[in-house]
């Protein structure tokens, strides 16, 4: 310090270069927001983050819900009214999670599509469209166990009809449909068991499952559209390790 | 496992990890089911996990990984640089640090196991067993009459509540044999569970003793509203997508009530009222086949509540 003058500039961002120097994790971030794409990327490829950013907001929504649901026979319904007609702005966050599900599961479908028709599954990514297919999966049992959670007429029913549907699989069916209704029928049980599948189990393994997705999207670098000139070689010539495609394997072994 | 070579290597096709799966979901389903169950899955994936880890522990059957030409479509330069050389060889082991690395893995293995276990078991075990429901009082037979259809809603199991009432179409078919024959048919639509309605109009008003409700109908037979599954007065599927007949509850006279225990799943029902042959089987979850070839699809069936 004594040796020379700090610049305003590095007073301001010193806590930044604190935390760096003690984590790398600035370095970390910068290399995840900047790292480089093919230059013939589109719109299309943004219906992963749109994704993301679906389930981050079920993810808040549902959160903040939690705390006025009050999961049981007895309760569920009347709190639900609570929040729906009572309470200052849960109207909105209640809406916010209900047509928002229907976003992520469609943002889902489209985002598959995307990759399906670019290809973008093919070697080196198999891994992650088999990731993507789980988590498409989980989704759909978050979907799933939150329509019980109303615990009106609609519900009830509905989630009566699916559960039997598991219950019609071959061999292990019955036994699926029992564990789900947590016994013969739907009973006291059931609610609060969907409450704890829709909110702990689920979103653990679709937050883990997600950090390996972006992992393997980072590491692997995104893929071109099939119509890509570069891809093909007749574009600019730019080794790929150059140009950050594939930031992890051998130039020459990517871009599906 | 050595790795002398810079070749991958991958463990050769085995079916003895295959085996001790099949050992472990019998245990599994004998615990739900029979205990005698539980010692042959046992004896099965020892068995299994023994010639398993033998042939791991032999190393006869590792092979080299088939070489697989990735796919090359960029016209760039390769790049200049090459993988690191693989470090020469292995390092040596030493016993002491073999025996430490197996009984750090065994230990976390085995506190693993002790939380696991019991967690799963309380999640499984609670929803498959000690599923007995009590009998239901549905209160004096005289609202009952003879030949008619009455629709009975009533609380199955009063400590759960609401969420526990059921409806019946019970009809009183006369003395068979000197004894009272009922015919109590469940709501509960053969296809995915859906509450059937009587197809015909109600007669008089409804009433009710205690927690009961009655409502007298004069159906042609029952219709679900959910997906069309239909049924004959006395539960035979007629048109949809059922697979089988109504199910209905067994029944018990005492004191001049009638009480509904356990329901059981029908095959199909010939004849009618108290003379009906009535093909009874264990109770299955809606849309289960319980005769004909599709049944061979649904071999075990968890406890129920009987």
């Amino acid at each position: 310090m004594a040796g020379r003058q700090t610049t305003t500039y590095e007073r301001i961002t010193y806590p930044v270069d604190w935390l760096e120097e003690r984590s790398g994790l600035v370095g970390g971030l910068r290399y995840f927001l900047y790292r480089k794409v093919p230059g013939d990327t589109n719109w299309f490829q943004t219906l992963g983050s749109a994704t993301l950013t679906a389930f981050l907001s079920q993810a808040i929504t549902g959160t903040i819900l939690a705390m006025y649901y009050k999961p049981g026979p007895a309760t569920a319904y009347p709190s639900i009214l609570h929040i729906t007609n009572d309470l200052w702005g849960g109207w909105l966050v209640r809406g916010m999670h209900k047509w928002g599900a229907s976003v992520f599961i469609i943002l889902m479908f489209l985002h598959m599509g995307r990759v399906f028709l670019f290809g973008a599954y093919k070697y080196p990514r198999e891994l992650n469209w088999i990731i993507g297919c789980l988590l498409l999966t989980l989704g759909l049992a978050e979907g799933f166990t939150g329509y019980l959670l109303p615990w009106d007429q609609t519900a009830f029913w509905a989630t009566t009809v699916g559960i039997n549907l598991n219950g019609t699989a071959p061999f292990l069916g019955p036994f699926i449909a029992q564990f789900l209704q947590g016994g013969t029928y739907i009973n006291p049980d059931t609610l609060p068991r969907f409450y704890a599948i829709h909110m702990l189990v689920l979103p653990a393994l679709i937050f883990s499952l997600i950090g390996l997705h972006l992992y393997l999207v980072v590491r692997l670098g995104v893929s071109s559209p099939p119509w890509s000139k570069e891809a093909a070689g007749t574009g600019p010539l730019v080794p790929a390790s150059q140009n950050g495609h594939s930031p992890g394997l051998k130039a020459g072994a990517t871009d599906a | 496992m050595q790795t002398s070579s810079d070749k991958p290597h991958v463990p050769g096709p085995s079916l003895w990890p295959a085996g001790l799966a099949v050992g472990v979901i019998v245990m599994l389903v004998g615990i739900v089911v029979a205990w005698s169950l539980v010692v042959i899955g046992a004896v099965v994936a020892i068995v299994f996990a023994a010639l398993w880890v033998r042939d791991v522990l032999r190393g006869s059957h590792i092979t080299e990984a088939p070489e697989v030409e990735p796919e090359r479509r960029v016209a760039a330069p390769p790049a200049a640089e090459t993988a690191p050389a693989a470090v020469a060889g292995g390092a040596e082991r030493y016993p002491r640090s073999v025996f430490l690395e197996v009984s750090t893995l065994g230990l976390g293995a085995a506190i693993g196991g002790l939380i696991t276990l019991p967690a799963i078991g309380f999640a499984l075990g609670p929803s498959l067993l000690n599923q007995a429901v009590p009998e239901a009082d549905l209160g004096p037979v005289t609202n009952f009459p003879e030949g008619d259809f009455i629709a009975t809603t009533f609380t199955s199991n009063p400590p759960e509540g609401i969420v526990s009432r059921r409806t019946a179409f019970v009809r009183y078919n006369g003395l068979l044999e000197q004894l009272p024959s009922y015919t109590i048919i469940s709501n509960h639509c053969a296809h995915l569970g859906c509450p059937v309605q009587p197809n015909g109009p109600s007669v008089g008003k409804s009433h009710t003793w205690r927690t009961v409700t009655f409502q007298q109908y004069d159906p042609s037979g029952f219709g679900c509203p959910c997906h069309g599954g239909q049924y004959d007065i006395e539960g035979n599927r007629v048109a949809g997508p059922p697979v089988r007949a109504l199910d209905r509850y067994s029944f018990n006279v005492k004191n001049g009530h009638l009480y509904v225990g356990v329901p059981f799943s029908v095959a199909k029902v010939v004849g009618t009222g108290a003379d009906a042959q009535i093909h009874k089987v264990t109770y299955a979850f809606p849309g289960e086949h319980v005769s004909g070839a599709e049944s061979w699809l649904y071999p075990i069936q968890p406890p129920h509540d009987n």
